[in-house]
């Protein structure tokens, strides 16, 4: 019996998986093959979504990007042995876009059967629980300070530092928040996991509450996501079954349970304190801070929020040990970091590799330049909130503080390609426009200023009064970043600056106060 | 005179003991640990502009103008959602803060009305305030924005209009709706820009959920939310600080004016009752003062069949003094008598007190109290010591459970409700004890945990039941009954409700509730650790009045819950003034302070300083009364500030007396119904017409100001001085002050009061003599006020009002919120838009059961009378109980009371009366007979007429 694998993973759907899958097993059983289909997650490889993979001695061999048109050809060539059909790909781990990655994080992301807990085992699974079982909670937490993972939400800040906050809060309870909204455009890591590695998430999270003393745990999902929250689902049972969650998990003395929870919709509600409001049933509506959800959080009570891409890099810290995760990256950006590549980009995907690697290695030679064949323009990192890096600036290492130097966010990781067609006012606008449609409106220089960003935007577009335009929008800019309750209003105002400072041609032909002096 | 500046310190106190020391612009400051930074700078006296906080709302940080930047922090943190730290270095001005606050004041301008000249507040709107002071010079985003100017108004609320294009979102008036008033009526729909204020489900204001209790209307920094008075007479230019004048929760109000024209009512923020919260009749319900239906002149007449007939007070005066004289002369000294109001000040029942017993030289006094509150002296006299509620309101704070029975906070005191609502929504736990399901056992995050829907009649009852849980299952706080009450007594009453026949089993089926409710009910009040008992005239208002307070007094004693703070057993007062009139020497047995008129001590101190010899018999109660004139030797009555004939029980009872008198004096406002049987009418003065003070609930006495001249001529104590004074006992007090001074002179408890001292305290609690010079918020504290606390047999003895075939089911009384009393003010007032009729509420079955739908006419009759209303069919409301309220006189439910009354006091069973309800086409013979009447009687003659 042969194992084939096809992923199950939304972006290989999109390209036809399922038909895929089932002309493969029509094939099949007309011509009795012995085949096993196992729908494994992604590798992370878009453009050559779907893609087949057969089990062989040698390792997995690849084919791809399979059409259901192509199966009846395949098998004429002699699948699951047909190494020379054109699409052929040999080795997968060969394959050089994974080869280069460093995967502690998505290590078992398409590799595995997502909601075999028995594969999951095999594969490494569940000794970062066991290992933080026998450290004791207090070590548990140090261990993840010491990695020096910070978050992959957003802001970066330090995972251990975090949840030992939360582990000194007093609190009648605790909760584990995942924040799985995922709405940064081009990003995909969340989802993947999911999808292709679920129990990756689930140990990650019963990890924390076992370390910051939580019993009960929410997963945040992105309201887009039916197949990620259905694979959640089915991977909550298992592991209740398997006793890997409830009352006694892990026959370790504690309990957690978790639940997931579809998002509301809004980009805002990524926002973690609106994230909160959402989860109490309220309207996503951001929060002052302070206080912080580490001392007043879901319900009041401490919690321990974090982006899944976090949680789940904890198995490996604690599995491997916090050196292992640590000894890799660069400056104070320890570790791995799954870049998403999209956007007009040829190879777009999931690269995970360690901090350091330049900008322009990640966009020219990892992903191939544009899509489209034409010049690389800009690239807007971090997500919309992000600015836009010019090729000027491809020698930017990826890294946060490398990044922040340059007014840039590394965000959750995504990167966002453009070739030489882009109006960079045009962006410049709809980075205005993209606030005002998400904005929560609860405080004023997001709810007003990007409205009137906009505006100013449109009178510029239109040549109207050009310095006076200009100087307003500098002084917006400043309102809204200085001003903003949170980094919705707060960060709009980086992809608006870095266009009108790398990209000034864009916002008129005739002399701008900066360039005039 | 100004107007009254409240400063706004932007979050509220931080109420916490450790103090942190931090650098605000180069000055050291220290304040409390969690205290926010704007506070500690508003306190330093260093003003952060801020537009989204205000003191009486918890900090939300959205309006972005309180920036601050504190060293070696990043950011510009907002200083209202930010707690001081130790040693922290903050600046409240630099360039960099001026230019955001700057640019967030543009935004906010290029969003709204930019003629200034149009706003209703002036230069009282905060946006306007704040745009001068970070130096708003322009606004350079242009016109031709997207704005929200042409946003449509909402003007269905008769008080208040909401313009939208004046609000910038701040959300203070939501939060106000959700944390002071605990209403949440208000939410924000919509996002981002499109974020707006929105009543309800989009409904406006008058259909929503809104009680307009105006919180909101008080927390807009800007005109969008806006007393309609203030938009049609201006910004008022001066304020006099006063009282309310409706209910016994006494809340302190500014009456804002400009010139003699108040303008508006603005809740005081020092208000120690209310701390600058307000329901709909205080802060709106004030128009009646200037009502057309106000009577100024004095009015004579000879038989009630004629038309009235302007006079001058002189010969008002004269014309009353011979009459009571004449009377005299021919039935009695005992055949008149006077019936003080808890409607006027304690100076004013204090003076009609001493003119029954020094002028008309009998003790035939008595007091609308009577009628409400009476059980409520005799239970807490006999148990604890004094007649008074043990607890302040803030206490409330304090409590981690409520046992509220027999009162409707939320309609009948609505700013302590709030208060309630607070403290629920913080945690404390709530057990209701009522035949109907009142707001409070489900309001917006709020939830009781257990409602007992006991039948009508049946508090002593389920009391016992009670006790007899806490006693046999050994929940009773023996340390404190051993060391504060009288163990005899305890050991007597532990062995009573320890009887089998008062346990929940046995009760549960009386009561008509589950006894396993009882039992849940009594360990949680057991457990405490704080309980605090509310109650109110569904308590007091039975034959058994007197035995329910004494029965409530015992579980507060068995369960140590008296005391201290957090606890007690605490009256919901009704009227304004009803603690006050009862301690000025209301009632025929007692002088003021309680103490009684067969003491020949304290007559001896009375009849010293009076100057007359005074009766040591006690004189008759209001019944009695009524009784005697219909024998024949009571025959004339001075009534002031009361309406008997609608709000005592038993109409047919009081109008034949009436009729059967000779002369009947009635001061009030208006022509009331009991009017209608006067010879005589003096015109009253409102309480903005005088001085004085009222005592509340929770014994707080309070000065209530004059803040325009008495449109009649006199204020009350003025008149009853020259009735006095005719009947050749002169009075010589020059200003309300004087009859305090004499007050405080005479009566213990009150002997630290006077105007000079309320001035300086803002307000007091009695006792206030030399052991308190500040007054006593809370009672009992290391003893009872009698020694040992006194525990008393609460046998339950079912009403004589008993369910029949004739009479299936059991009717009880009540009030709403937008109505007060007997509705004289409120109805003169735009509060008829919420509550035009009193209706009678039955339950679908009971309604089924006899055809009747909602809205249809339905006869009520009891064995006292009949009369007709409109039915409303709901489930609030147990199958066999009706409800209805007392506002309208054209219902008279009061026809259908009967005379039954508490046992000790003759408190009236308004609560309980055996009724039946049927279907009908409309108004009852009666009905029409009596408005006939009316119109008869109510006839004033022509001024040309009269001469
Ligand atoms: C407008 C806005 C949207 C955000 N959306 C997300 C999101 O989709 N997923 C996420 O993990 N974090 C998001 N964040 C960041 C979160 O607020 C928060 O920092 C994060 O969940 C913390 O987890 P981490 O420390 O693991 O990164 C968003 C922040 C803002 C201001
Ligand atoms: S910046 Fe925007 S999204 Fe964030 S709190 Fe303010 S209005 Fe809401
Ligand atoms: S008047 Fe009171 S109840 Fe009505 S919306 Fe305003 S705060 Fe809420
Ligand atoms: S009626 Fe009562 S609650 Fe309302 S404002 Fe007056 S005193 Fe306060
Ligand atoms: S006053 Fe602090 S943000 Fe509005």
């Amino acid at each position: 019996m042969t194992r084939i694998f096809i992923p199950r993973d939304s972006a290989a759907l999109a390209c036809g998986a399922d038909e895929v899958a089932e002309a493969l097993a029509a094939q099949a059983r007309a011509r009795g093959l012995a085949l096993e289909i196992v729908r494994n997650g992604s590798r992370g490889m878009f453009w050559l979504e779907p893609l087949v993979e057969v089990e062989t001695p040698a390792g997995r061999i690849g084919y791809g990007p399979v059409a259901p048109e192509d199966v009846a050809g395949l098998i004429a060539a002699g699948f699951p042995a047909a190494p020379a059909h054109p699409l052929a790909l040999g080795p997968v781990a060969e394959i050089a876009f994974l080869k280069r990655q460093t995967r502690f994080t998505f290590a078992r992301c398409g590799l595995t059967d997502p909601l075999s807990l028995a594969d999951y085992r095999a594969h490494g699974g569940y000794r970062g629980l066991a290992r933080a079982l026998s450290l004791g909670a207090a070590e548990t937490v140090e261990e993840v300070v010491r990695s020096g993972l910070r978050g992959r939400g957003g802001a970066g800040f330090p995972t251990g530092v975090k949840w030992k906050t939360v582990r000194e809060a007093r609190g009648a309870r605790k909760y584990v928040v995942c924040n799985a909204d995922e709405g940064d455009s081009g990003t995909f890591a969340d989802r993947m996991i999911m999808e292709g590695d679920p129990f990756a998430l689930i140990e990650g999270m019963t990890i924390a509450a076992f370390a910051t003393g939580a019993a009960k745990g929410y997963i945040y999902v992105r309201s887009e996501y039916p197949d990620a929250i259905a694979a959640m689902n089915a991977a909550i049972g298992l592991a209740r079954g398997a006793g890997l969650l409830g009352p006694d998990v892990m026959a370790g003395g504690f309990a957690f349970d978790l639940e997931v929870r579809k998002g509301a919709g809004s980009y805002v509600c990524g926002e973690e304190t609106a994230m909160l409001e959402s989860l109490e049933g309220k309207r996503g509506m951001v929060r002052a801070k302070p206080p912080l959800p580490a001392h007043k959080g879901l319900f009041g009570q401490p919690s321990v929020i974090n982006n899944l891409v976090s949680f789940a890099s904890v198995p490996f810290i604690l599995a491997e040990g916090a050196k292992a995760y640590a000894d890799v990256g660069f400056g104070r950006s320890r570790g791995t970091m799954p870049i998403q590549l999209a956007g007009n980009i040829r190879h777009g995907g999931l690269y995970e590799i360690a901090f350091g690697v330049s900008l322009g290695e990640l966009i020219d030679e990892v992903g191939g330049g544009t899509a489209s064949g034409r010049p690389v323009r800009a690239v807007q990192a971090g997500g919309p909130l992000g600015a836009y890096f010019p090729r000027a600036l491809f020698d930017t290492p990826y890294d946060y503080e490398a990044f922040a130097a340059r007014d840039g966010l590394i965000g959750h990781g995504g990167l966002v390609v453009f070739d030489d067609t882009v109006d960079m006012a045009r962006q410049a606008r709809f980075a205005m426009e993209f606030c005002a449609l998400e904005s929560c409106g609860k405080c004023t220089p997001c709810r007003i200023g990007s409205v009137r960003g906009m505006e100013v935007m449109d009178r510029l577009i239109a040549g109207e009064n050009r310095s006076a335009n200009l100087a307003l929008l500098r002084d917006l800019c400043n309102t809204m970043k200085w001003g903003s309750l949170c980094a919705m209003g707060g960060f709009t105002p980086y992809p608006v600056m870095s266009a009108l400072t790398h990209f000034p041609e864009d916002f008129g032909p005739h002399s701008l106060p900066a360039a005039a002096e | 005179m100004t107007l009254i500046h409240e400063t706004d310190f932007g979050t509220p106190p931080a109420g916490s003991a450790a103090m942190v020391r931090l650098t605000i612009d180069g000055a050291s400051v220290s304040v409390p640990e969690a205290t926010s930074i704007l506070r500690a700078a508003m306190e330093a006296g260093v003003q952060i502009p801020k537009l989204c906080a205000t003191d009486s709302l918890n900090a939300f940080g959205s309006c972005r103008v309180c920036l601050v930047e504190i060293e070696g922090r990043g950011g510009l943190p907002a200083s209202c959602t930010t707690p001081v730290a130790p040693g922290i270095v903050v600046h409240t001005q630099t360039e960099r803060l001026s230019a955001v606050r700057r640019g967030v004041m543009e935004l906010y301008a290029s969003d709204h009305p930019r003629d200034w000249f149009s706003d209703p507040k002036q230069g009282a709107n905060e946006l306007f305030q704040v745009a001068a002071s970070v130096g708003l010079r322009e606004v350079r985003y242009g016109s031709d924005g997207c704005t929200h100017g042409a946003a449509a108004k909402d003007e269905s609320n008769p008080y208040f209009a909401f313009d939208p294009a004046r609000c910038i979102v701040c959300s203070r008036y939501v939060r106000a709706c959700e944390e002071t008033q605990g209403t949440y009526a208000l939410t924000i729909a919509g996002r981002g820009f499109d974020s707006r204020v929105s009543a309800g489900m989009e409904e406006g204001f008058l259909a929503s959920e809104c009680v307009s209790c105006g919180a909101c209307v008080q927390a807009c920094p800007t005109s969008a939310l806006i007393e309609k008075s203030v938009i049609a007479q201006g910004m008022p230019e001066h304020s006099v600080v006063t009282t309310c004048a409706y209910c016994g929760v006494g809340c302190a109000f500014k009456a804002e004016m400009r010139g003699e024209q108040v303008v508006r009512m603005v809740p005081w923020k020092d208000g120690k009752a209310n701390h600058g919260h307000s329901c709909i009749k205080g802060r709106f319900a004030w128009g009646y003062a200037n009502h057309r239906d106000r009577i100024l002149n004095p009015m004579v007449r000879a038989k009630i069949t004629d038309p009235w007939r302007e006079v001058s007070w002189a010969e008002a005066i004269a014309h009353t003094a011979a009459e009571f004289r004449r009377i005299q002369g021919k039935y009695g000294r005992g055949s008149v008598g006077g019936i003080t109001s808890s409607r006027c000040t304690n100076e004013e029942t204090f003076l009609v007190q001493k003119l029954v017993r020094a002028a008309f030289g009998n003790n035939n006094v008595d007091t609308c109290a009577r009628v409400c509150h009476s059980p409520t002296g005799y239970g807490l006299k006999n148990t604890f010591g004094t007649s008074a509620g043990t607890q302040d309101f803030d206490s409330v704070d304090q409590a981690d459970v409520m046992l509220v029975i027999g009162a409707n906070p939320t309609d009948a005191h609505p700013v302590f409700a709030s208060r309630m609502k607070r403290r629920l929504r913080a945690g404390a736990k709530l057990i209701v004890i009522d035949p109907r399901r009142i707001d409070l056992v489900r309001t917006p995050h709020v939830e009781a945990q257990y409602h007992l829907p006991i039948r009508p009649g049946t508090n002593v009852a389920v009391l016992d039941a009670i006790a007899h849980v806490i006693v046999t299952e050994g929940l009773v706080d023996e340390a404190f009954v051993r060391e504060r009450c009288e163990g005899e007594a305890f050991r007597r009453w532990a062995e009573f409700v320890a009887e089998a026949r008062n346990s929940p089993e046995a009760i549960g089926p009386v009561c008509g509730v589950d006894p396993g409710l009882i039992r849940a009910a009594a360990r949680l009040y057991a457990a405490g650790p704080n309980s605090a008992i509310y109650y109110g005239l569904g308590v007091t208002e039975h034959s058994q009045g007197s035995t329910s307070v004494i029965a409530l007094a015992n579980l507060a004693m068995a369960t140590g819950n008296i005391g201290r703070e957090g606890v007690g057993v605490n009256p919901l007062r009704g009227q304004n003034n009803v603690q006050g009139s009862c301690d000025m020497g209301s009632f025929p047995h007692e002088l003021s302070g309680y103490r009684h008129i067969s003491d020949g001590a304290t007559r001896a101190l009375f009849e010293a300083a009076w100057k007359v010899p005074l009766d040591a018999e006690p004189g008759l109660r209001i019944p009695n009364m009524f009784d005697a004139a219909v024998d024949g030797s009571f025959m004339g009555l001075y009534i002031q500030g009361e309406d008997i004939v609608q709000s005592d029980p038993d109409t047919h009872h009081v109008t034949a007396g009436l009729a059967a008198m000779e002369c009947v004096v009635v001061q009030d406002l208006f022509l009331n119904e009991t009017a209608q049987f006067a010879h005589v009418f003096l015109p009253g003065s409102s309480f903005l017409e005088k001085d004085g003070t009222f005592t509340n609930a929770e014994r707080r006495i309070q000065l209530v100001r004059r803040v325009m001249a008495p449109k009649n001529g006199y204020e009350d104590w003025e008149v009853t001085q020259m009735l006095a004074g005719a009947l050749g006992y002169p009075m010589h007090y020059t200003h309300a002050r004087e009859i305090m001074d004499e007050i405080a002179r005479l009566t213990p408890t009150f002997a630290g009061v006077s105007f000079a001292r309320l001035e300086e305290l803002g307000s007091v609690q009695w006792p206030c003599n030399e052991q308190a010079p500040e007054g006593t918020p809370v009672m009992h504290m290391g003893g009872f006020v009698r020694g040992k606390g006194r525990f008393l047999i609460t046998e339950y003895v079912p009403t004589d009002e008993k369910v029949g075939p004739r009479f299936p089911l059991l009717l009880t009384t009540g009030r709403i919120l937008t109505q007060y009393n007997v509705g004289a003010q409120t109805r003169r007032t735009d509060n008829s838009l919420w509550h035009d009729e009193d209706l009678l509420e039955i339950h679908p079955q009971d309604a089924e059961d006899r055809g009747i739908r909602e809205g249809d006419w339905v006869k009520l009759a009891s064995r006292a009378g009949a009369t007709s209303l409109r039915a409303k069919v709901t489930e609030r409301v147990a199958p066999g109980v009706v409800y209805t309220t007392f506002h309208h006189p054209e219902t008279q439910a009061n026809v259908i009371t009967t005379d039954y009354s508490d046992w000790a006091t003759n408190c009236p069973e308004y609560k309980v009366t055996a009724v039946q309800v049927s279907p009908t086409n409309g108004p009852t013979e009666w009905q029409e007979h009596y408005s006939e009447l009316g119109r008869a009687t109510r006839r004033i003659a022509p001024a040309s007429a009269a001469e």
